[in-house]
C-alpha cells in the first residue's frame, strides 16, 4: 500500500505542477494592479522556483506529518480546510451507499428469482435507463423538481445556519439537507449492484447445491434467502470497496450542484482557483481512498468466503 | 535402449505462505520415479487422483519443471537440451487429453486443429497439407469433408478421434495418453479403445497409457505400473499385476474393481474387508517411518515391487 | 412403494417439447435396490429428478403419475411436495464437488432436512448430526461438523451427502450416479456403505448409474433404459446370465472388464440420437443394428414378460446375434452341418 501511495504522490505532484498557471496567478487572478514583478518575488518566498523534486520532497515530508500547507485562496491551513468539510463528505457518502445497496439488494434479488417476469424487465429498464443517465443531468432535474418546483427539500447547503447546533431539529435539518444529493447519487449507483446480483442471482439458482436444497424439502423463500442469495452476495461484498470509487467520483458533481459543502465543491472550488496546495491534498486523500477501498474488498472477500479465508 | 527413460523424476511445486510471502516447497508430487519404455510397447501407468501421474505426463512433455532427475528420450537427456534442439525432439512425443471437449479449440475447424502441429514443424504448400489432413481425418474415422466443421458438431468419441489425430500428424514415436476415454459412455469407449489399439500397431507406436480404470487398462496393456503418493509401488506385465500382485496397495486397487458377476459380491465384499484389514495393520512392511513408499525391487526379471 | 405409471418428461427445445423420458413405467418395492442403468442422455437423470419435482417448471412438462404411498406427487402443490422431499423422498446427488454449499459448513447443511422436517431443538439437531456422519465412517465428527466442504476430500463429501440424505429416515433414497466422481478404492468404500445402511433401514433406493460394475454390485433389480424408454427389467442375475435386449447385450460385451482376454471390444454401430432427432415409432434400437432386417422389429415395440419379472422390448432381441456372437454360431452350424 505505501508504494503504491508514494507513486500516487509523484504523479499527483508532477500533473499538479504541468498545470497551466500557479497558485500565485491563481491567488491574483483578476487584480490587474499586481505586477509580474511582484509576482515573481512571491514565487522565490514560497519556493516556487525550485526545481520539482525539491518541491515534491518538501510537500511529502510536511504531508506525511499532516501538513498540506496553506491554502492560498482560503487564507487557512489546508488541513484545517478538509477537516472542516470531510465530516460532511463522509456523511453524504456512508448515506448513499446504505440507500444504494437497501434500493439496490431487493430489486436484484427480485430481478434474479423471477427472471424474465414484468417485475425483471422493469428493473432491468430502470438499470439501463439510470446506467444511461449522466448523474449531473439527473441531479439537476431533481434539484428543480423537489427543489425548487416543489420545494420539499431544501437546495443547497449542509444544514440551515440559523438552527442550533446539537438540537433534535440540527440532525433533523441535516437529513433533510442530504435527502436530494443522496437520493441523486444512490439511484444511479444502483446500476452494477443490481447487474452484478441478477447475473449471480440467475447463474446461482442453476447450481447442484441448490438442487440439493430444494431435494433436502426446503422451502422456495428459504432456497433463496439461504442459499442462493448467501453465494450471490459474495461478489457484491467484494465489490463494497469499489464502490468509495464511484462515490468518489459522484460526489464533485453532487456537492457542486447541490451546493454541499464536502470535499468534492472544495476540489471543483480549488481547480477554479487554481489552489495548487488544496488541489494535490484532495486528490491525494482521495487516492487514498481508493487504495483502501481495494483492500478493504480483499478484506472483505477473505472474512465472507471461507475459501479464500485459508489460501 | 529404452525409447523413454525416466531416472529418479521429481516434480516438486512451490506456493507461498507465510506474512512474509516465501515460497514453501510442497511435498514432491511424483518423488524419485523411474520407469522404461521399451519400443512398439504399450504401458500403463495406473492411480488414483492425485498420485501424480498427471504430472509425470506433463513432465515428460515438458511441461512441469524437473526438480530433480533425467528424462532421457532415446538416450538423449530432454531436460539438458538446448530449446529449439528440444523443440525438434518433442515432435516426436504427442499427447492425447482426457477431455475431448475442453482440449479441442472450438473456435477452429477440424482442418486448422489437425494442421496445427503440421504448421509448427513442417513446411507444407496447402494442397499439401490439404492431402495429409485429409488422410488422417480418414485414417481415425472421420468424413474427408468433416475437416470443415468444428468441434461442437462432433460426439465425444469423434472428437477424441480428431484429438488422436492431431497427435499422429506429426507420425510421432511416442503416444502419451492421459486418461483418454474416461469422460466417455460405455460404448464409445469400446470404439476409442479398439482405435488406439489399431493405430499402435499400424504405426508401431510407443504408448504411455495413464488411467484410473484396472479394467480398461488390462484390456490396453502389456506392461503395468502403479503409482501412489508419486510413486510406483508395483510394476509387471499383466500376468504378474492381475494374477500375482505383491504389493497391498494393488491388491486393494484390484478388490476395489467393481466385481461383474452379481453372484460373487459377497465374497468380493468380503475380500475387501480383508484387504483393508491388512492394509491398516501391515502398513510398515510397504512405507518407511515418513509414510513414504519403499524403494522397489525385483521379485521376477519382470516383476518389481516396493517390499522392505 | 413407489409406483411410476406411463411417465413423460418433455424438455422445451427451441420452442417445441421433446420427451427424454418417454412412457416409463416401473415399481421400486420397500427393502430393494432398483439400479437404472444407460448411457448419458438417455433420460435415467431426468427420470430421477421428475420423481423430486426438480425440473425447472418454465421448461419442463411432465405427464403421467407418481404415485408414492398413495400420493400421486405430480399433482402436488412445492409445498406439499417440501413435506415429503428431505424427509420420506431424498437424494443423493452425482458430483460431491458441487451438491454440498461452499459457504455453509457442513453441520449445518445436514441439520437443514431436520429444522423442516423434525422438531428437534438446536441441542438435539447437533448431536444427530454428528451420529449421522458417525454412521457414514466419519469419525472425527466433531471437528468434520464445523468444516466447509472445500476442506473436505471428495469421498468424505460424498459421505456427508449420504448422511444429510439419511438426516431424517427416508423411505425411499434416489442416488445419482453416487460413486461416479470417486476414485475405486472410494467408490468401493462408499458401495459397501450404501449397501451397509441399506440393510439397516430397510429403504428403498433407486440407483441411478451408467456403469455396469456398480450395478452388479448393489443392485436387485435392474432397469436398462435406452433413447427415454425402459428396454430390459430383469432381476440382477437373469440381467447379467440371460441378457436378451440387444442394447443390453451389446453393452455388457463393450465392457474391457468382462472379458478379460485382449480382442477387439464389441462396437455398437452409430450413434445415440440427440433427443430432438429421435424417432418416435418402432424399435428405437434399430438404426443401430442394421443387419436386423425392419420386418423383425415389431411396429410399436412393447415390454414383454419373458420370463416372470423379466421384460425386454421388442422382439427383435429373438433374432439378434451380436457379430462375434455369429460367427461362433457359424461355426457351430457348419460343425453340425459336416
Amino acid at each position: 500500500m505505501i508504494p503504491q501511495l508514494l507513486l500516487l504522490s509523484i504523479l499527483i505532484f508532477f500533473l499538479a505542477k504541468q498545470m497551466p498557471g500557479d497558485a500565485v496567478t491563481g491567488a491574483f487572478m483578476g487584480k490587474p494592479n499586481v505586477s509580474a514583478e511582484q509576482m515573481e518575488k512571491i514565487r522565490e518566498q514560497h519556493g516556487l522556483n525550485d526545481p520539482w523534486i525539491v518541491q515534491y520532497g518538501r510537500w511529502i515530508g510536511d504531508a506525511i506529518q499532516g501538513d498540506f500547507g496553506q491554502s492560498f485562496v482560503h487564507k487557512q491551513p489546508v488541513t484545517q480546510l478538509l477537516a472542516g468539510r470531510i465530516g460532511n463528505t463522509i456523511w453524504l457518502s456512508v448515506a448513499t451507499l446504505v440507500v444504494t445497496y437497501v434500493i439496490a439488494i431487493p430489486l436484484g434479488m427480485i430481478a434474479g428469482r423471477w427472471t424474465g417476469s414484468w417485475a425483471d424487465q422493469f428493473i432491468v429498464t430502470y438499470n439501463y435507463v439510470s446506467f444511461a443517465t449522466p448523474v449531473f443531468v439527473f441531479a439537476l432535474l431533481m434539484l428543480y423538481v423537489f427543489g425548487f418546483v416543489l420545494n420539499w427539500f431544501p437546495s443547497g447547503g449542509s444544514v440551515d445556519i440559523r438552527i442550533e447546533e446539537g438540537t433534535a431539529e440540527y440532525v433533523w435539518d441535516r437529513l433533510k439537507h442530504l435527502v436530494l444529493p443522496v437520493l441523486s447519487g444512490s439511484l444511479l449507483l444502483t446500476y452494477s449492484t443490481v447487474q452484478y446480483l441478477r447475473n449471480e442471482i440467475i447463474e446461482t439458482k442453476m447450481k447442484d447445491f441448490v438442487k440439493t436444497a430444494r431435494a433436502k424439502g426446503v422451502p422456495e423463500h428459504a432456497v433463496y434467502r439461504r442459499h442462493v442469495l448467501r453465494h450471490s452476495i459474495l461478489p457484491i461484498a467484494a465489490f463494497l470497496g469499489y464502490e468509495i470509487t464511484g462515490l468518489i467520483a459522484g460526489s464533485v458533481f453532487i456537492e457542486t450542484i447541490f451546493s454541499y459543502p464536502g470535499l468534492g465543491r472544495l476540489f471543483i472550488d480549488s481547480i477554479m482557483t487554481r489552489d495548487f496546495t488544496v488541489v494535490t491534498a484532495l486528490v491525494l486523500i482521495s487516492g487514498a481512498a481508493v487504495i483502501v477501498g481495494t483492500m478493504l474488498s480483499d478484506i472483505i472477500l477473505r472474512m465472507v468466503d471461507p475459501r479464500i479465508r485459508l489460501g | 535402449m529404452p525409447l523413454l527413460q525416466l531416472r529418479d523424476v521429481t516434480v516438486q511445486f512451490t506456493k507461498t505462505a507465510g506474512c512474509l510471502r516465501r515460497t514453501m516447497p510442497t511435498p514432491p508430487v511424483v518423488d524419485q520415479l523411474s520407469l522404461q519404455l521399451h519400443q512398439g510397447e504399450m504401458y500403463g501407468l495406473v492411480g488414483e487422483s492425485g498420485c501424480g501421474k498427471s504430472t509425470t505426463a506433463r513432465a515428460i512433455m515438458g511441461l512441469n519443471q524437473l526438480a530433480k532427475g533425467q528424462i532421457l528420450f532415446q538416450g538423449d537427456d530432454l531436460s539438458k537440451m538446448h530449446r529449439s534442439s528440444r523443440k525438434l525432439r518433442m515432435k516426436e512425443i504427442q499427447m492425447i487429453f482426457q477431455d475431448p471437449y475442453s482440449s479441442l479449440n472450438p473456435r477452429k475447424n477440424v482442418w486448422n486443429i489437425i494442421a496445427e502441429p503440421l504448421r509448427n514443424f513442417e513446411r507444407l504448400t496447402r494442397a499439401e497439407e490439404l492431402k495429409k489432413v485429409q488422410e488422417l481425418v480418414e485414417r481415425v474415422g472421420l468424413n474427408a469433408e468433416s475437416i470443415y466443421q468444428y468441434p461442437h458438431q462432433f460426439s465425444g468419441g469423434q472428437r477424441q478421434r480428431i484429438g488422436i489425430a492431431r497427435a499422429l500428424a506429426l507420425r510421432p514415436q511416442l503416444l502419451i495418453a492421459d486418461e483418454p476415454v474416461s469422460a466417455l459412455d460405455v460404448s464409445v469407449q469400446a470404439q476409442v479403445l479398439n482405435f488406439m489399439k489399431e493405430i499402435q500397431e499400424e504405426f508401431d507406436l510407443t504408448m504411455l497409457f495413464i488411467s484410473h480404470d484396472l479394467g480398461i487398462v488390462r484390456h490396453m496393456c502389456d506392461r503395468i505400473g502403479i503409482m501412489y503418493k508419486g510413486r510406483l509401488v508395483e510394476e509387471g506385465t499383466i500376468q504378474d499385476i492381475y494374477e500375482r500382485p505383491s504389493h497391498l496397495y494393488t491388491k486393494r486397487l484390484l478388490a476395489a474393481m467393481p466385481e461383474m458377476n452379481p453372484e460373487k459380491r459377497l465374497e468380493k465384499m468380503k475380500q475387501r474387508f480383508r484387504i483393508n484389514e491388512e492394509y491398516e495393520l501391515a502398513n510398515e512392511q510397504f512405507f518407511d517411518s515418513s509414510g513414504r513408499v519403499v524403494e522397489m525391487r525385483k521379485i521376477t526379471d519382470t516383476h518389481w515391487a516396493a517390499l522392505k | 412403494m413407489l409406483t411410476i405409471h406411463n411417465l413423460r418428461t418433455s424438455f422445451r427445445i427451441h420452442d417445441e417439447f421433446h420427451p427424454a423420458v418417454d412412457g416409463i413405467s416401473l415399481t421400486i418395492h420397500k427393502n430393494e435396490v432398483l439400479a437404472i442403468v444407460g448411457e448419458s442422455g438417455c433420460g435415467k437423470s431426468a427420470l430421477a429428478l421428475s420423481i423430486l419435482g426438480l425440473h425447472p417448471p418454465e421448461r419442463t412438462k411432465i405427464e403421467g403419475t407418481i404415485e408414492f404411498q398413495g400420493q400421486n406427487l405430480l399433482q402436488l402443490s412445492t409445498a406439499e411436495l417440501n413435506q415429503i422431499r428431505g424427509k420420506r423422498l431424498a437424494m443423493i446427488f452425482q458430483d460431491p464437488m458441487t451438491a454440498l454449499h461452499p459457504l455453509m459448513i457442513i453441520g449445518r447443511q445436514i441439520e437443514e432436512p431436520m429444522k423442516y422436517h423434525l422438531t428437534l431443538s438446536t441441542k438435539e439437531k447437533k448431536q444427530r448430526a454428528l451420529q449421522l456422519l458417525e454412521r457414514v465412517g466419519i469419525h472425527n465428527n466433531e471437528q468434520v461438523y464445523q468444516q466447509y466442504p472445500h476442506e473436505l476430500s471428495g469421498g468424505m463429501r460424498q459421505r456427508v451427502l449420504i448422511a444429510m440424505a439419511l438426516a431424517c429416515d427416508p423411505e425411499l433414497l434416489i442416488a445419482d450416479e453416487p460413486t461416479t466422481a470417486l476414485d475405486v478404492t472410494i467408490q468401493a468404500q462408499i458401495m459397501e456403505l450404501m449397501k451397509e445402511l441399506q440393510r439397516q433401514s430397510q429403504a428403498g433406493i433407486l440407483l441411478i448409474t451408467h456403469d455396469l460394475g456398480v450395478v452388479a454390485e448393489m443392485a436387485d433389480r435392474v432397469a436398462v433404459m435406452y433413447a427415454g424408454e425402459i428396454v430390459e427389467l430383469a432381476p440382477i442375475h437373469t440381467l447379467f446370465h440371460n441378457p436378451l435386449h440387444p442394447y443390453t447385450r451389446s453393452l455388457l460385451h463393450s465392457l474391457p472388464s468382462s472379458f478379460g482376454q485382449k480382442g477387439r471390444l464389441h462396437v455398437i454401430e452409430g450413434m445415440v440420437p440427440a433427443i430432438e432427432h429421435l424417432k418416435r415409432s418402432g424399435c428405437r434400437f434399430a438404426p443401430r443394428i442394421p443387419w436386423i432386417s425392419n420386418e423383425l422389429h415389431e411396429v410399436n415395440p412393447v415390454l414383454h414378460e419373458i420370463a416372470p419379472q423379466h421384460f425386454v422390448r421388442c422382439v427383435c432381441h429373438q433374432h439378434f446375434y451380436l457379430p462375434t456372437e455369429r460367427i461362433g454360431d457359424e461355426i457351430n452350424a457348419s460343425i453340425t452341418a459336416t
